[in-house]
């Protein structure tokens, strides 16, 4: 609690304190005779201690020409229902109205600072080692790009880097949302805001601190309140006419059936003087201004956007603005690029047909003749083969391009490469039924075998489109600028409903605009990049979501949900918690604004007091702010 | 220019009001309050001096939410 609202506390326990045997008292209850302007005179006390900022917020008001707020609203009501006679009833609602407000100060309070932790991986400090060898902490903002910094365990990484010494394991959930600890040793890449685990290591910074991610996700975040959605928007506008409405309406309230009342006589004659008469109309008017109050929904709708993009950034899903949380809801397509989100985008030797030697054999001549090759395929052999390679059993690498390499292994002619090789050394190839690259290896002028390579698809690939289809997503569409038999084999495989294949950089643009049309209006088009070469698509669809793009500039820039890890299922559970959360907000607004309206017509046919007109107040609010706490729940979603 | 200053208000709607009294001040082109971050945006016109715009900021928004601060 700050130090205002344990001031409000006191001062709560303070008045009901006195309230209540002075409400004993005036009904009756404890028999202790006091005359009238006495009784007035005491519970003033308790009126005033508990709410003299309200009664000096409504002059206050008044004074500036800002009439209609919901001090206002209490201010008149209660001052009305306590010269109506209605003591008791005056002082308890403004009573509860504080400690309404107290709750409500202390929920959103709490939550507040709850989903900021969440988010807190702002480092407050770097150490470096200062000429005598000792650790020396300095603020991450005056360390440069290059120094050499020391993060001992149990501490956070503050600067983007690169290891040059030591090892250990990083927790990167705040960053990722993964919670098993990485591995990372000498020259690698270390992001600032993860947490060191284990081992003392000496990172080369290669960033400014402002520059850092863990920076930059910050910053992101602090912006995403500031994007307001719709429903925020109309919240602001709507309690901008409510209240004034309110007023007009509790006045002529108070005024003309009154007066109707004493013009035509009807009604008029169940009270016993005009007096009487007057006075219901006025105290029921009063009722009306309490039950009026429109904190309950000004305040929990943007406290659920707010609780739902923290939750969301808890789970690595960085959304950047409230209104983005609100399109998201309406996604019924996404479009996909192929390389990055679907697939890993690292190739793979997934089949070796091999005749009349070894697998491995052919594994390790074509791993040895393409030993001095940096290209992807060349990579993906090595790696499948598993062994260092020993360069010296190679010689004479001749590296024809669009072809492939001839080269000495162990003495051994060697010939691996593409159909256009082997026609050219004049070697019987076999074709392959498989779909990806076919590399064909060739010894001593002998068909030995061929080796597939192909993009591996990410695991969880065929189950997130499952799961966007129970988010209900209707269609998914792979662009991609493969061949088409291999998008279709992809496509195929992941269940994916469409794809577009053999597409240049620029004609994904196109591809997205035709989807858009396709989508019209009210269904939104989602498109999830690698935020490599995409930017323009992101920025294209309703929605540009980027995927495992830490540390990509451009791509966070660009899109508008960001995807700390590149797990393709987070998108489905992206898309959950929107829904969540829009379904949390709906039911505020309609829960809210259902049971004031219900009170407001009880009130103005004098069924429900003031007791019944306090309570839809408060209680609502509380109700309705402990469910836009639930949208900070998304972990299971 | 785009400064962040860190602000106290108690209620959400009161965070709208202040809003609208910043972007009404002379020399604030933009003003953005989130309630939640407890933090204010402002963009500031072009050649205008933040600290002697922000001074009167800082009258405005008290005029209609006298509990509010600006940490200046």
């Amino acid at each position: 609690m700050t130090k205002k609202q344990k001031n409000l506390l006191i001062r709560i326990i303070v008045a009901a304190v006195f309230f209540v045997p002075l409400y004993l008292i005036s009904e009756g209850i404890i028999d202790v005779k006091l005359p009238v302007w006495a009784l007035y005179g005491l519970f003033l006390i308790p009126y005033l201690t508990v709410g003299y900022d309200i009664v000096r917020k409504a002059v206050l008001g008044i004074r500036n020409r800002r009439v209609f707020d919901e001090c206002f609203l209490m201010t008149v009501a209660t001052i009305g229902a306590i010269a109506l006679g209605e003591l008791g009833e005056g002082v308890a609602v403004m009573l509860l109205y504080q400690v309404g407000e107290l709750f409500q100060g202390v929920a959103v309070g709490r939550s507040r600072r709850n989903i900021s932790e969440l988010m807190d991986i702002r480092p407050d400090y770097a150490n470096i080692e200062n000429e005598d060898g000792e650790l020396e902490r300095v603020d991450p903002d005056e360390v440069e790009t290059g120094s050499i910094i020391v993060i001992e365990p149990g501490e956070k990484v503050p600067i983007d880097g690169v290891i040059v010494e030591g090892s250990t394991a990083l927790n990167t959930s705040a960053l990722t949302g993964e919670s098993k600890p990485m591995d990372v040793s000498v020259d690698d890449t270390v992001l600032s805001g993860s947490i060191n685990l284990s081992g003392v290591i000496k990172v080369r910074t290669t960033a400014q601190f402002d520059e850092s991610t863990a920076s930059k996700i910050l910053d992101l975040v602090e912006n995403a309140a500031s994007r307001k959605s719709k429903s925020e928007n109309f919240i602001s506008k709507f309690a901008r006419v409510y209240t004034p409405f309110v007023c007009y309406a509790a006045l002529a309230l108070a005024i003309l059936p009154p007066l109707f009342g004493m013009i035509t006589g009807i009604g008029a004659s169940a009270y016993a003087t005009t007096g009487a008469l007057w006075r219901e109309w006025v105290l029921r008017a009063c009722t009306f201004l309490v039950i009026s109050c429109p904190c309950a929904v000004v305040i929990s709708v943007p406290l659920s956007f707010f609780a739902g993009l923290g939750g969301a950034s808890n789970q690595g899903i960085l959304i950047k603005g409230s209104n983005y949380l609100e399109t998201l809801s309406k996604v019924r397509a996404v479009a996909f690029d192929k390389t990055g989100t679907i697939t890993k985008g690292s190739f793979e030797v997934t089949a070796v047909h091999h005749n009349p030697i070894d697998a491995k054999k052919v594994l390790e001549y074509a791993a040895m003749a393409e030993c001095h090759s940096s290209h992807p395929i060349s990579q993906s052999l090595k790696k499948a083969w598993g062994k260092p390679v020993d360069p010296a059993r190679v010689t004479d690498v001749h590296e024809i391009g669009g072809h492939g390499i001839l080269a000495k292994v162990d003495g051994a002619d060697v010939a691996v490469g593409n159909e256009k090789l082997m026609n050219r050394v004049g070697v019987a190839f076999m074709h392959c039924h498989h779909t990806g690259t076919i590399i064909h290896v060739a010894v001593n002028g002998e068909y030995t075998g061929h080796i597939v390579i192909s993009d591996e698809l990410k695991e969880n690939a065929r189950e997130a489109m499952a799961a966007l289809k129970r988010a209900g997503v209707e269609r998914t569409v792979m662009l991609t600028g493969d061949a088409d038999s291999v998008a279709r084999q992809v496509a195929g495989e992941v269940g994916l409903t469409d794809y577009r294949a053999e597409l240049l950089p620029q004609d994904k643009v196109a591809c997205v605009e035709e989807l858009l049309k396709d989508c019209g209006e009210r269904k939104k088009l989602a498109f999830v990049g690698d935020g490599i070469n995409d930017a323009p698509v992101l920025s294209r669809a309703d929605i540009g979501i980027a995927m495992g793009a830490l540390g990509s500039d451009a791509a966070i820039e660009a899109a508008d949900i960001v995807l700390m890890d590149d797990d393709p299922l987070k998108i489905a559970k992206a898309i959950r918690i929107s829904k969540k959360c829009l379904g949390i907000v709906k039911q505020n607004i309609v829960f809210a604004l259902g049971v004031k309206a219900v009170c407001l017509l009880l009130s103005a046919l004098g069924l429900a007091n003031m007791w019944v007109a306090i309570a839809a107040d408060v209680g609502v609010m509380i109700l309705a702010v402990l469910n836009a706490i639930r949208c900070l729940f998304v972990r299971n979603l | 220019m785009k400064k962040s200053y860190k602000i106290e208000v108690d209620c959400a709607n009161c965070a709208n009001l202040m809003e609208e009294a910043a972007k009404k001040t002379a020399g604030v082109k933009d003003c953005v309050v989130s309630f939640m971050t407890q933090k204010m945006k402002v963009e500031f016109d072009e050649g205008a001096e933040p600290a002697a715009v922000m001074q009167d900021v800082l009258k405005n928004c008290k005029k209609v939410e006298s509990d509010c601060e600006i940490y200046l």
